[in-house]
């Protein structure tokens, strides 16, 4: 699970636009000025990286609202898709 | 200047294979939605999309031409057919020179370039079918209109995603406004709906996973359609001369790119859209009675299209009957600014403005009057027709009632 919160800070690092320094577990993803393009790309990164299903749609409000929430939901899916295998 | 009349409509859509038909469909409020059915549709997620069913190109072409015809220049031509036959024209003694033909799609001919790479790419196949290029080009539609009709004036494709089809009709607006011909075929044609072209719509996320709820609250974004439309110009002159039905009157054309985000739309480009198309039209803008609308039912597009309707209108904007007829037939890209001028015709032709169907209830972000449901009978003078496009390019046409 170490690795799935690294992997996933790393891909939303390479997204953020207006922050300085490491990203904290509580910084909040509307304040990281990613655009809904960002958004986007970064949805399927993950995806790609861990091989799961986000259920996002970008007509309805984006679920995560703190990096540290987008990296327990990634590794919920994670568990999830491990369980199953 | 000339003024510019409508004396044909040919449409194929989700909900009618003519006109006629696609417009009784629309004021009965009937959508054209339903589970996808194209090839490896098992592998897409999305569960809702606008077809157009019951297409049966034999009805249409003979086997040799149906070989040079991809899905979306049949539907060109078929709609062509119908809005020709409509006007009564024949370009065959002489006017064909004097006529342009201007056929926007988003994509062209998606589904025999998907065949094709499935085979290169996905089979190893060695060799594939040598008619790939003329059928995929997206100008094919407007070639073939050209070809199947005998006009032989100004002809091209322009390409500008959901405002192909408005951009071509506008452009041919402006030719026979300025007297560079005196007749257009114009519209759009689109026939995207291939599982790769899908999968990347998917990836966007702003499929509706239930169905296109225009202006609604719990709207959760867009459905996919297909088809093509095409209208028939020619000068007031030319028509009147030949003693044409005349079905309406384009009096206006405006455009504008936002020059911002490449997807999210903006309502300032939107509003000078409008603006230019109304100004164009020398209408005041308390005469436009009827839009129809962009309305794809992304949360996005409603609200930014809700704001620059009130910035455009002013306190008037609440008295417009506003339509998103792709709460019925989907979104067409290529193909819609052309099913939606064929509806804005229509309805000032017929005084009854189309519903916005699948609505739940008001969001606070779209506060207008969206003819919820239900067709309206209104005596129309004046109606827009909107298409904002990915890119950030914006068309509007102006239409009026002859007569009005």
């Amino acid at each position: 699970m170490v690795d799935v919160a690294k992997g996933v800070i790393e891909l939303v690092s390479g997204k953020v636009r207006n922050r300085q320094g490491p990203l904290q577990m509580s910084d909040a993803l509307e304040t990281l000025g990613l655009e809904s393009l960002d958004v986007l790309e970064l949805t399927f990164a993950i995806e790609e990286k861990f091989n799961i299903e986000i259920p996002f749609n970008a007509n309805t409000e984006f679920d995560f609202k703190t990096v540290g929430e987008l990296v327990h939901a990634v590794e919920g899916l994670v568990a999830k898709k491990t369980a199953s295998a | 200047v000339n003024r510019v009349v409508i004396t044909g409509l040919g449409t194929v859509s989700p909900v009618g294979l003519s006109t006629p038909s696609y417009w009784a469909a629309l004021t009965a409020g009937q959508s054209g939605f339903g589970p996808p059915t194209m090839a490896a549709a098992d592998r897409i997620n999305t569960k809702v999309v606008a077809e157009v069913k019951g297409f049966v190109p034999a009805d249409h072409f003979d086997s040799r031409q149906i070989s040079l015809l991809d899905r979306v220049s049949q539907f060109a031509v078929v709609a062509a057919r119908e809005a020709i036959a409509q006007s009564g024209l024949s370009f065959r003694d002489g006017l064909g020179e004097r006529t342009a033909a201007i056929v926007g799609s988003g994509i062209g001919g998606q589904s025999t370039q998907d065949e094709s790479f499935k085979r290169i790419y996905g089979e190893n196949a060695a060799r594939v079918n040598p008619l790939i290029i003329p059928r995929t080009m997206p100008n094919a539609p407007a070639s073939q209109i050209s070809m199947f009709f005998g006009i032989k004036g100004p002809t091209y494709a322009v390409s500008t995603a959901c405002a192909s089809a408005t951009h071509s009709i506008g452009q041919a607006f402006h030719l026979v406004r300025a007297g560079a011909v005196t007749c257009a075929v114009a519209g759009g044609a689109e026939a995207q709906l291939t599982t790769g072209t899908v999968k990347a719509w998917e990836a966007m996320r702003i499929l509706a996973p239930d169905t296109c709820r225009p202006f609604s609250r719990e709207r959760k974004g867009m459905v996919l359609g297909e088809g093509a439309a095409i209208l028939v110009l020619e000068t007031l002159d030319h028509a009147a001369a030949r003693g044409a039905d005349i079905l309406g009157e384009i009096v206006g054309f405006g455009m504008s790119a936002d020059a911002g985000d490449l997807t999210a739309p903006d309502p300032d480009g939107m509003l000078r859209a409008m603006v230019a198309a109304v100004a164009d039209a020398s209408l005041p803008p308390a005469a436009v009675d009827h839009v129809n609308a962009h309305g794809t039912g992304t949360t996005a597009n409603d609200a930014a299209e809700t704001a620059a309707l009130h910035k455009t209108f002013g306190a008037h904007a609440t008295r417009l009957a506003i339509s998103s007829t792709k709460s019925m037939v989907g979104h067409a890209l290529g193909a819609a600014g052309a099913l939606e001028a064929v509806a804005a015709v229509m309805a000032l032709h017929a005084g009854i403005v189309p519903p916005t169907v699948n609505y739940l209830g008001p969001d606070p972000a779209c506060d207008l009057d969206y003819v919820v449901n239900e067709a309206r009978r209104r005596p129309l003078n004046a109606a827009l027709s909107n298409s904002f496009a990915f890119g950030g390019l914006n068309a509007v046409l102006a239409f009026r009632r002859f007569g009005a």
